[in-house]
């Protein structure tokens, strides 16, 4: 006589660890909840297709946050509607994965509708665990996207008004309209006819998971025994009498016997391709001198976006890893990428660099007038100023330096009116403000323009006609 | 044949701990024999006891039981014969 038993949860773990003490395996759910159902029905369907251990579950924000004290596989949790995107990237990462996001009706249908939709419209290989329970159940029974029309929230405490806040939010049928998915179905958890419909239904979007087939979405009409006030035999006519009415349970959609798997462009992670990606081979490899005695260096570069400021402070931060320094450069620019401000800070020095921000700085290059008005009062005492001759008359303070560059003149000379970054730094290099010498920013200039020869070519030429000018005028 | 010892029997097992006292295996119970308890357990809830005869095995109890370890169902195979 042999005794079978039916029981155990398997899938989850045997001890949750979240409630622990005098009850060491009872869910934190309040009495009632669908949820504990719900993770059963999904971890008995993971242990069945012996998926446990290539499956990564994404919590997500709401009282299922803690799904990972439950469910033993592999776990992320996923910020307020973020599961598609998190799961999407898992998914990709880990081609061989199953991935079931489950999310409730504020997560998914508020919050992360977009990406819920595009995930779905791309069809992610994920199995999509949706539950409905009309209500933000763990911030304490607010109006939820899936809210009856008429139904009492802690938000809507006369019923939801159409007139005032919209009507429910159908996931199934707005899913339905993309051509991505591959299953689609609405169950209920309120009695155990549904539950036992529910179950199959779930066991079938795992199952799709686990044959890499494609997206799998299952609605799940569940209740909020606290927030709505239900005890057992209010949930089942909650469910059955009003969520279905506006929600009308079934399957929308299955061609899962129709496709084959899903062989998606994955992205190749391993070292090669990422060395490749970030030009590792090409990339120079600096040794600082750190402790040497060169005395530190704060520059801000300041102009208009598109005259080439950020590159200016970039080629500097090039010329002092060539002379071996530590260097930091720091952007920072308006949304435009040409007519607005841009500046960037750069620090050059032989102790490491605390702080990348230059408030004070030594030397100042300012591409236009709003600039020159705009630092030069913080250049310190004994500071040296660059600027465009384009600006003006400018009278620095007491114990600064300034220097009028006529820049366009001699990018001009040199063969392009661009260069007119370059020529304020040959200038500049020429000055020895820097203390680092013209080879290095050759060296940088080089690898800066690297993919660009021609430019290159130019570039130097501007230097050169700037250290020139340099020479004559200083 | 021999009248089997009652443990031997087809019969839901309850975790009286974990009970939260929901209801909701009662409802689901096609036979009804689950009913609530008049005393509390030790968290403070009232738990579901089994009548003590009358189980079938169909897991429904589990099935819609939320507690995913609070309630598991025996099943005694060639049960039917014995009675």
């Amino acid at each position: 006589m042999t005794e079978k038993v039916i029981g155990k949860a398997p899938g989850l773990y045997k001890e949750f660890v979240r409630k622990g003490g005098s009850a060491p395996t009872a869910t934190h759910y309040c009495p009632g909840c669908g949820h504990g159902i719900l993770h059963k029905i999904i971890g008995e369907a993971m242990s069945d297709f012996d998926i446990q251990d290539r499956t990564i579950a994404i919590s997500p924000v709401g009282c299922a946050v803690f799904a990972y004290y439950y469910f033993d596989c592999g776990n992320v949790q996923a910020a307020h509607g973020r599961a598609p995107a998190v799961a999407t990237g898992i998914s990709r990462a880990r081609p061989d994965s199953v991935v079931i996001s489950y999310q409730g009706d504020g997560d998914l249908a508020s919050i992360g509708l977009n990406e819920t939709l595009q995930a779905a419209n791309r069809g992610e290989k994920i199995a999509v665990i949706f539950v409905n329970n009309t209500v933000y159940g763990m911030t304490g029974g607010q109006m939820a996207p899936t809210t009856l029309v008429g139904e009492k929230t802690s938000t809507s405490p006369d019923g939801r008004d159409p007139r005032f806040s919209g009507y429910p939010i159908h996931m199934c049928e707005l899913i339905d309209t993309l051509k991505a998915p591959v299953f689609i179905e609405r169950v209920s958890l309120s009695d155990i006819a549904h539950i036992r419909k529910a179950r199959k239904a779930i066991r079938k979007a795992i199952e799709i998971q686990s044959q890499g087939k494609g997206y799998a979405f299952v609605e799940v009409l569940s209740n909020c025994p606290t927030n709505l006030k239900q005890n057992a035999e209010q949930t089942i006519e909650w469910i059955n009498e009003h969520m279905e009415k506006e929600f009308p349970l079934g399957n929308f959609r299955d061609t899962s016997n129709d496709v084959d798997k899903i062989e998606k462009i994955y992205s190749d992670f391993s070292v090669e391709s990422l060395d490749e990606i970030f030009e590792l081979e090409k990339a120079h490899i600096f040794d600082t001198k750190s402790g040497g005695n060169y005395a530190a260096r704060r520059l801000k570069v300041a102009g208009f976006g598109g005259q080439g400021v950020l590159s200016m402070g970039l080629l500097a931060a090039g010329a002092g890893c060539f002379a071996g320094h530590e260097v930091s450069w720091f952007p920072s620019y308006g949304p435009e990428q040409r007519g607005g401000t841009a500046n960037c800070s750069v620090v050059i020095s032989d102790d490491p660099i605390g702080s990348p921000v230059v408030q004070y700085p030594d030397i100042l290059v300012a591409m236009n007038r709003p600039s020159l008005e705009k630092f030069a009062a913080d250049a310190v005492s004994g500071a040296t100023i660059f600027y465009d001759s384009s600006a003006g008359q400018f009278d620095p303070p007491d114990g600064i330096t300034a220097v009028s560059v006529p820049t366009i003149e001699i990018a001009r000379k040199a063969g392009s009116e661009k260069a007119i970054n370059t020529a304020m730094l040959g200038v500049m290099i020429q000055s020895g403000v820097l203390g680092i010498g013209k080879t290095h920013f050759c060296e940088a200039l080089k690898v800066h323009f690297a993919a660009k020869q021609k430019v290159v070519d130019i570039n130097l030429r501007a230097i050169d006609l700037g250290s020139e000018w340099a020479r004559e005028n200083l | 044949m021999v009248k089997t010892a009652e443990k031997k029997l087809t019969r839901p097992v309850i975790n009286v701990l974990e009970c939260k006292g929901c209801g909701r295996c009662i409802i689901a119970c096609p036979k009804d024999v689950l009913e609530m308890s008049s005393e509390l357990n030790e968290r403070g809830y009232h738990f579901v006891k089994y009548k003590g005869s009358g189980c079938i095995g169909c897991g429904n109890c589990y099935y819609s039981c939320p507690e995913p370890l609070a309630l598991e169902v025996h099943i005694v195979e060639n049960d039917k014969e014995q009675k």
